[in-house]
């Protein structure tokens, strides 16, 4: 379904730039590079639902560590963005905090966020994808969820051996235009479709960010996790790491545990 | 006295909630917030017993117990002040002393809870169920937990609240010797109320609650006892003047609505009341715009102004009823979660103002440091701000999280 969609839209504009008199970047690679991520997303899809729980570990370019907890509810939605809950544990002055989250393919997301000291839920404003999540290196654009409509002009650039694992090499281009970047360089392994590894390109177009993926796991006989995901801000020497655990795919989530009440008791 | 009555409320859920807790997956978590504030006064005070400066601690206590697959869950939520300066400030309340039952299409909530309405920031017109805990800031943004009977259903066109309220809690004042305080002192004594009931008056209020797309809605209604009082002038035992508390009946219909576009927040709150003078309306309304990243660093700018009404001007029983508020957060999304918040409230009619600035920082993984500075000016003898004019001070708060 997903792919077929896809594939009119992609085609739709095709002939629209032809028609234009110019030649749509995506489709130098044959559509490679589109294919590449549609079917990533395939091999992740029917989940349905799943929990888990993340540290986050914050480094300067001294060393200094400090640490962040949330869980983290997730909902798969078919045909939209998912909807995802996120509790913060720690620091110990933001637990109880909640952030509820309403990802679509087309548009910008919703997010409420609860604030407990005043029992207060607050519609938020979406246009801070660039910002850092939690003063860490990840972006919320980053850790949000990332279906293939959020980025446009796909295109193969190479087949690469990292570190002995067999990768396809793809560039994408942020569709948001509130995105800090210009593009991104993903490495997709070659027989699971997983992320391995993700370049980030400032506004400037210069190498800003590389975020890695160690530790997969697979759950249900079907989806990968990461255990660890590495993010190295090359220009100024920090970087976040973030350590998940307790996976659990099929927990019976609904749509009733990802609504303002819920939201409410979150904790 | 009465946060003895309403500890004899709470006792009831308490034990209905012990009673029902099963064997099986539990989750449960303590946690705790001790507080240390000084504040230092720039100008002498305006009555005797008053001081230059004063310092208080709180602690803020949560117990959490979540089972039955999350189905169930009880909150006992402590908290008490000890203040150095001002008697009356020393207090205790009990925030939140509540059970809560999730079904399928529909929520129970019973206890002692605190529960928010609104989506303005500068004063929160529609938000009536719970008292203000008016001595621990005069901000009003405390409240004190309130015995009520919470049902939510959950349906494709919204949530409706139900809430039934058998106990009413008084707003609490300053002392004599405590600053920021209005020049005839409020006598918590001798309270009156509108209705034989008093404070066991029943009071109930429901709320649809949904959102649209873009836009965020409610609809509220509240039939009962005011929590706003009229403070009237009387002659106390020792012939001096004070202020008696008066809670009058009400009925009071309320509208908020809110828009949400990329960096934009559009907002508004209206209320009309049916009092015992008669029926009066008010709204607060005005927008918060976000800039992300400001000028190329991590910063993001909150610009933020909201218009306050209230057609019985002067004699209105909030502080607000012709202002303006202008306001910008900087919030530095650093490690430290560094923040800077500063506005300005100004009388249209130039009656009175208020500026506060407002500063905080994460120290470690669990201190957090606020510096924060509140100038009244400009007031009229007859504004609300007139009381506070010599009150303008620089406070620092400590807090320790466990």
């Amino acid at each position: 379904m997903i792919y077929k969609r896809f594939m009119s839209t992609v085609m739709a504009s095709t002939l629209g730039s032809l028609a234009a008199g110019s030649v749509a970047v995506a489709q130098d690679d044959g559509g490679r590079g589109l294919e590449i991520a549609i079917e990533a997303e395939r091999r992740d899809s029917g989940f349905g639902d799943f929990t888990s729980e993340m540290t986050m570990v914050l480094r300067n370019r001294h060393g200094e560590e400090s640490t962040r907890e949330i869980r983290n509810r997730t909902l798969e939605v078919l045909d939209d963005g998912d909807k995802t809950l996120v509790i913060f544990d720690r620091p110990r002055d933001v637990q109880g905090t909640a952030l509820l989250s309403f990802s679509h393919r087309i548009g910008s997301d919703d997010q409420w966020l609860y604030l407990p000291a005043l029992r207060r839920v607050k519609r938020i404003a979406s246009n801070n994808k660039a910002g850092p999540f939690m003063g860490s290196e990840f972006a919320y654009e980053d850790i949000s969820s990332q279906e293939v409509e959020k980025y446009s002009d796909y295109r193969f650039v190479s087949e690469e051996d990292l570190d002995g694992t067999p990768t396809f090499v793809v560039e994408r281009v942020p569709v948001d235009e509130n995105s800090g970047y210009t593009r991104q360089l993903v490495w997709f392994d070659q027989v699971e479709y997983r992320v391995m590894k993700v370049d980030f390109y400032d506004r400037r177009n210069v190498l800003m960010k590389t975020l890695s993926y160690a530790g997969y796991q697979q759950y249900e006989g079907r989806y990968w996790r990461a255990d660890q995901m590495d993010m190295v801000n090359h220009q100024t020497g920090k970087s976040t790491t973030l350590m998940w655990r307790n996976f659990d795919f099929g927990t019976g989530l609904s749509d009733r545990d990802f609504d303002q009440n819920s939201l409410r008791r979150a904790r | 006295m009465s946060h003895r009555r309403s500890w004899r409320q709470g006792v009831f859920p308490l034990a209905f909630a012990l009673a029902l807790i099963p064997q099986g997956p539990v989750r449960a978590q303590l946690t705790a917030e001790v507080g240390l504030e000084s504040r230092g006064y720039f100008k002498g005070p305006l009555f005797s017993g008053q001081d230059r400066h004063d310092a208080s601690v709180s602690l803020e206590a949560e117990f959490y117990r979540e089972w039955d697959d999350r189905r169930q869950s009880i909150t006992v939520e402590p908290f008490v002040r000890l203040d150095f300066a001002d008697k009356e400030r020393t207090h205790f309340d009990l925030r939140e002393l509540s059970w809560q039952y999730v079904f399928e299409s529909w929520e129970l909530r019973v206890g002692l809870r605190k529960v928010f309405w609104g989506v303005t920031e500068s004063l929160h017109l529609v938000d009536v169920i719970n008292q203000t805990d008016l001595v621990e800031n005069v901000d009003g943004e405390d409240k004190l937990g309130q015995p009520m009977v919470n049902a939510a259903f959950i349906r494709p066109w919204g949530t409706v609240e139900l809430f039934a309220l058998p106990y009413f809690r008084e707003r609490t004042f300053q002392g004599t010797d405590g600053r920021l305080r209005q020049s005839v002192l409020v006598d918590e004594d001798d309270v009156r109320y509108q209705s034989g009931a008093e404070e066991h008056h029943f009071d109930w209020a429901v709320r649809w609650s949904h959102y649209i797309g873009s836009f965020d809605l409610a609809v509220s209604y509240f039939d009962g006892t005011n929590r706003d009082p009229r403070l009237e002038p009387v002659l106390n035992d020792r012939g001096g003047v004070a202020l008696t508390p008066f809670y009058e009946q009400m009925e009071q219909l309320g509208v908020e609505g809110q828009y949400t576009s990329g960096g934009w927040l559009l907002k508004l709150e209206g209320l009309t009341r049916d009092v015992q003078l008669g029926r009066y309306w008010a709204f607060a309304g005005g927008f918060e715009y976000t800039i992300p990243q400001v000028l190329g660093t991590n910063a993001d700018l909150g610009l933020l102004s909201e218009y306050l009404f209230d057609d019985r001007g002067d004699a209105a029983t909030t502080p607000f009823e012709g202002d303006v508020t202008f306001g910008g957060r900087l919030a530095f999304n650093d490690v430290q979660s560094s923040e800077l918040l500063a506005f300005v409230v100004a009388d249209v009619e130039g009656d009175g103002n208020l500026l506060s600035v407002e500063g905080s920082r994460r120290f470690g993984s669990d201190w957090i440091v606020t510096l924060e500075t509140r100038v009244f000016f400009g007031a009229a003898p007859e504004d609300f701000l007139y009381g506070l004019r010599q009150d303008d001070y620089v406070g620092l708060a400590l807090r320790r999280y466990f």
